[in-house]
C-alpha cells in the first residue's frame, strides 16, 4: 500500500484558499456593481431626518431602524421610499395587512427628502433616471413574455391584479407610471419579490414596462372588455344580459299570442 | 292590376306549388305526414322557448364552427408568429394558437365569427340548463317523459365536455392552464390514472398528440353525437306531445294551443333570427377569451385569475374548496383533494339527475301518465329539493370565482374559502326547508283565494261604522289554474304481514317507500272540497248581495 505523500490537513487548505479567493474575487465584482449612493446635499438629509421623525418614526422607529409593527428602512434605498410615499401607500393610515395606493401626502420635494434621509441610512437601489425607465428601444414581444412569465402569476395576464393569500392583494397595473414599476421591481415592496439587477437585467425592465404601457393603452380589439378580467366577467355577461334579453323576448313572444 | 288579375296570379303560384308539392308527394308518399306535422298542436308559453334557445344556439354553434374550421390548424408544430397582432410578433407558439390569431386578426370575419362561436357556447349551456330547470321544476320529466329526461341529462354532460374541448384547443395560456388541470384530474383515477393520462396525451404533458386529437373530438364526435341525440330528444317531444300548464279546458288528453302551421313556424323561424340577431350583437360588441392577451402556452407559465367558462366554474369551485387530502398507500397516492371535487360530487350529482324521474316515481308510487304540469308550489317537497340541489351548485360556482370575488371586494380569499365551505354544508338544507315553507304557504293563499276569493282593494265603510275589505271570486282562467291541484295521498305504511300473518318478503322496502311517501306528501294543504267550493260559491252571491244592498242604502 503506497504511502499517502499529502499531508491530512492539505484538502482543507486547498479548500480555504479556493473559497477565500471566489469569496475575494466576488467580493471585487460585486462592490463594482453595487448600486451608488449618490450624495445627496446635507440640507435635503437633514430635512428629510425631520420629515421622518414627524411621519414615520412612531412605526419605523427613531433611528429608522424599524418595530414590531413596522420593518426597518436602513437599506432599502431611495427607491422604496419613492415608490411607497409617492404612490400614497406611505404613510399608512392604519395598521392593515397591507398598504393600499392613496392620496399622496408629501409633496416632491418633501419625498425626495425623505428619500435622501433614508438613502443616507445605508446603500440601496436609487430611484431611477428617466433614461432607465425609457421604452423608446424596448422590445415589447420579449416584454410580454417576461411579463407571462414572471408578472401574470399574481398581476394576472392584463396586469388588472389579482389576489394572494390572507387578505394581500396584487394590484392593478393599470394606472401605474414606468418610474414606480420600476422602483418597484428594484425594491419588492409588500409582498412582490425583488427583482434585483442580477436576476432581472434593466433592459428586460424597460421591455416589461414596455408590455405594460401596451397593456394600458391597448383598446380591446373584440369590442367592450369586461374589465379583462377573464371568464368570470364573460360568465356574468351572458347570464344577466345576454340570457335576459333572450328572456324577455321570449315572455314577450309567449305574451303576444293570447 | 285589377282583382281579376291578381286572383289569377295568386291561381298560378298555387297551382305551381301544388305541382311542386304534387311532385313530392308522388315519389315520397309524403302528403300524410306533413300535413299532420303541420297541423301539430303546441301549448303556448315563454318558459317552452328555453329549449328552442339551446336549440338554435347549437345551429349557430354548428354554422360559426364550420367556418373556423376552414382557418384553424390543430397543429404542435413550433412557429413563430409573424400576423399583425404587434404586441406577440416573433413569439415562438404553436401552429394552433397562431393560427387562431390569425382568425382574430387576419381572417375576414374572424373575430366576429370566434366571438360568435364562443358567445353561442355560452348562450348553448346556459339554456340548456334553464330549460333543464324548468322541465324539473314542473314536474315535465313524470312518465312518460323520463327517458328523454334522460336523454336530457345526457345532452348537458355532452354540452358541458363539448364547451370545455373548445375552451382547450386554442393552445393560449389558458387553454393550457385548463388542460393541465384536466389531466391532473385523469391522473387522480385510482390504479390506472396515470395510465390513462399517457394514453390520453400520448406521453407527458403537454406533448404535441393531445390537441390534435382534441380537435377530431371537438368537431366530428361531441358534434355528431349531440346532433343525433338532439334528433331523437325532439322526435319524442314530437311523438309524446308537450307538457301543457293547466288551465280552462286544458286535460290531461288534449293540447290546447296552435297548430305548427302558421303560428309556431312563424313563431320559432321568428325567434331563431332574434337569438342569432342577439348572439351576433353581442359578439360584435363585447369581446369574449381574448386569446391574444393571455398568450401562447408554456407550462412554466401561469396567470392570476385563471378560470373555466361559466359551466365548468363549479367544478373548479369543488376543487378549490377542497382541503389539501392525500394519502400514500404501498407507493401509490390517492389524491383526494382531485378525487372527490372532480370525480366522485359530479359523479354523484350527474347520476341523481338523469335517474331522478325514476326516484320520484318510486317514492311516490305514482304510475300514472303526466301531460298536464305541475305548479312548482304544488309539489314542494321536488321543488325545495330543486332549490337545495341548485343552491349547492351555485356555492361551488361562486367558490370558482373566489379569487376575481377577493380582488373586486376586498376580501381575505382565505376567509371567502372557509365562508363558502361553512354554507356548502349549511345554506342547501336551509334552503330545502325555506322552499318547502314558501310552497306550502302560496298553497294555503291558493286555497284561500278559491274559498274567500281575492282582496280587491276596495274598502267600505258600513253604516254602524265597521269597515270591510270586499273580496271578489277570482277570474275564471285563474280558477281553472287553482283547481288543477290534485291530492295525491301518501302510500299507506302497512304492517309488512298479511291477514294470515304471513310476512310480505317486499315489506321492508314498502315501509321504507311509504315512509318517504309521507315525507313527499303529508304536508301538503289539501284541495278544497267540493262542498267547500259550493259554499264559498253561496257566500260570494250572498255578501256581495249584501254589499251591493248597503252600498245603495247608504246613498
Amino acid at each position: 500500500m503506497a504511502i499517502s505523500r499529502r499531508h491530512p490537513a492539505a484538502l482543507l487548505a486547498v479548500l480555504v484558499v479556493a473559497l477565500g479567493t471566489t469569496g475575494a474575487a466576488y467580493a471585487a465584482v460585486a462592490a463594482g456593481t453595487a448600486p451608488k449612493v449618490s450624495a445627496p446635499s446635507a440640507t435635503q438629509v437633514t430635512a428629510g431626518k425631520q420629515l421622518f421623525l414627524e411621519g414615520c418614526s412612531s412605526c419605523h422607529g427613531l433611528a429608522a431602524q424599524g418595530s414590531t409593527d413596522a420593518p426597518s428602512l436602513i437599506g432599502v434605498g431611495a427607491a422604496a421610499v419613492d415608490f411607497n410615499v409617492a404612490t400614497g401607500r406611505m404613510p399608512m393610515a392604519g395598521p392593515g395587512i397591507q398598504a393600499p395606493v392613496k392620496k399622496v401626502v408629501y409633496s416632491p420635494a418633501e419625498i425626495a427628502a425623505l428619500a435622501a434621509y433614508i438613502a443616507s441610512l445605508g446603500p440601496g437601489p436609487q430611484i431611477p433616471t428617466v433614461e432607465d425607465v425609457s421604452t423608446a428601444d424596448a422590445d415589447l414581444a420579449l416584454g410580454g413574455e417576461l411579463f407571462r412569465t414572471n408578472c401574470a402569476q399574481c398581476h394576472s395576464f392584463s396586469g388588472r391584479g389579482g389576489a394572494l393569500s390572507e387578505g394581500r392583494w396584487a394590484p392593478s397595473l393599470m394606472k401605474s407610471s414606468a418610474k414606480h414599476i420600476y422602483e418597484a421591481m428594484l425594491s419588492g415592496p409588500q409582498s412582490m419579490p425583488v427583482f434585483s439587477d442580477n436576476t432581472m437585467r434593466p433592459t428586460d425592465k424597460r421591455d416589461i414596462i414596455r408590455y405594460i404601457e401596451e397593456l394600458q393603452k391597448q383598446e380591446d380589439p373584440g369590442g367592450y372588455g369586461l374589465g379583462r378580467l377573464g371568464t368570470v366577467t364573460e360568465g356574468l355577461f351572458i347570464w344577466v344580459i345576454g340570457l335576459g334579453a333572450l328572456l324577455g323576448i321570449a315572455v314577450w313572444i309567449g305574451a303576444k299570442s293570447r | 292590376m285589377s282583382d281579376t288579375q291578381q286572383k289569377a296570379s295568386e291561381n298560378v303560384v298555387i297551382s305551381k306549388v301544388g305541382v311542386a308539392a304534387g311532385y313530392v308527394d308522388d315519389r315520397l308518399a309524403s302528403a300524410n305526414f306533413t300535413k299532420r306535422l303541420l297541423d301539430k298542436v303546441f301549448p303556448d308559453h315563454w318558459s317552452f322557448m328555453l329549449g328552442e334557445i339551446a336549440l338554435y344556439s347549437f345551429i349557430i354553434l354548428l354554422l360559426s364552427g364550420t367556418y373556423l374550421t376552414l382557418w384553424f390548424n390543430p397543429s404542435m408544430t413550433e412557429v413563430i408568429y409573424n400576423g399583425s397582432y404587434l404586441p406577440l410578433k416573433g413569439v415562438k407558439m404553436s401552429e394552433a394558437y397562431s393560427s387562431a390569431l390569425n382568425i382574430s386578426f387576419d381572417v375576414r370575419g374572424g373575430m366576429l365569427m370566434r366571438q360568435i362561436h364562443h358567445w353561442a357556447a355560452l348562450f348553448f349551456v346556459a339554456a340548456v340548463t334553464v330549460h333543464l330547470l324548468r322541465v324539473f321544476f314542473t314536474g315535465a320529466f313524470r312518465k312518460p317523459r323520463e327517458l328523454n329526461w334522460l336523454i336530457g341529462t345526457g345532452l348537458l354532460t355532452l354540452a358541458i365536455l363539448e364547451g370545455f374541448a373548445g375552451y382547450s384547443l386554442p393552445d393560449d395560456l389558458l387553454s393550457g392552464t385548463g388542460l393541465r388541470i384536466a389531466q391532473g384530474i385523469i391522473q387522480a383515477i385510482p390504479l390506472v390514472g396515470t395510465y390513462v393520462a399517457m394514453f390520453v396525451f400520448g406521453g407527458e404533458f403537454p406533448g404535441t398528440d393531445f390537441i390534435p386529437r382534441l380537435y377530431s373530438v371537438h368537431i366530428l364526435l361531441i358534434p355528431g353525437i349531440l346532433l343525433g341525440l338532439i334528433t331523437v330528444h325532439l322526435i319524442m317531444v314530437f311523438y309524446q306531445k308537450h307538457t301543457q300548464f293547466a288551465g280552462p279546458g286544458r286535460t290531461e288528453s288534449n293540447v290546447v294551443g296552435y297548430r305548427l302551421y302558421p303560428v309556431y313556424m312563424a313563431k320559432a323561424g321568428g325567434f331563431f333570427f332574434i337569438v342569432f340577431g342577439v348572439t351576433s350583437l353581442i359578439a360584435g360588441l363585447v369581446t369574449i377569451n381574448p386569446i391574444w392577451l393571455y398568450g401562447p402556452y408554456t407550462p412554466s407559465q401561469i396567470t392570476a385569475g385563471s378560470q373555466p367558462d361559466w359551466y365548468i366554474g363549479w367544478l373548479d369551485g369543488a376543487v378549490r374548496l377542497t382541503p389539501n387530502i392525500e394519502w400514500n398507500i404501498l407507493s401509490h397516492t390517492i389524491s383526494w383533494n382531485l378525487l372527490i371535487p372532480a370525480l366522485i360530487i359530479p359523479g354523484i350529482m350527474f347520476t341523481l339527475l338523469g335517474v331522478y324521474p325514476w326516484i320520484e316515481a318510486w317514492v311516490t308510487g305514482d304510475k300514472r301518465e303526466h301531460h298536464i304540469l305541475d305548479r312548482p308550489r304544488n309539489a314542494p317537497t321536488r321543488t325545495a329539493l330543486g332549490v337545495m340541489a341548485l343552491s349547492f351548485y351555485l356555492i361551488l360556482w361562486i367558490a370558482g370565482g373566489n379569487d376575481i370575488m377577493a380582488t373586486a371586494f376586498n376580501l381575505s380569499i382565505n376567509t371567502v374559502i372557509w365562508t363558502l365551505r361553512f354554507a356548502l354544508f349549511a345554506v342547501p338544507p336551509l334552503a330545502f326547508v325555506l322552499t318547502k315553507r314558501i310552497c306550502l304557504g302560496l298553497q294555503r293563499r291558493d286555497k284561500e283565494k278559491l274559498l274567500h276569493g281575492y282582496e280587491t282593494g276596495r274598502v267600505l265603510r258600513l253604516p254602524h261604522g265597521e269597515f270591510i275589505e270586499i273580496h271578489e271570486p277570482v277570474s275564471f282562467e285563474e280558477r281553472a289554474v287553482l283547481l288543477s291541484k290534485v291530492d295525491v295521498p301518501a302510500l299507506e305504511i302497512t304492517s309488512g304481514e298479511d291477514e294470515h300473518g304471513v310476512r310480505n318478503p317486499k315489506g321492508r322496502k314498502a315501509k321504507i317507500q311509504a315512509k318517504l311517501s309521507g315525507w313527499f306528501y303529508t304536508e301538503n294543504v289539501s284541495a278544497p272540497t267540493e262542498e267547500e267550493l259550493a259554499e264559498a260559491d253561496e257566500h260570494f252571491a250572498h255578501q256581495l248581495g249584501a254589499h251591493e244592498r248597503t252600498a245603495i242604502d247608504s246613498h
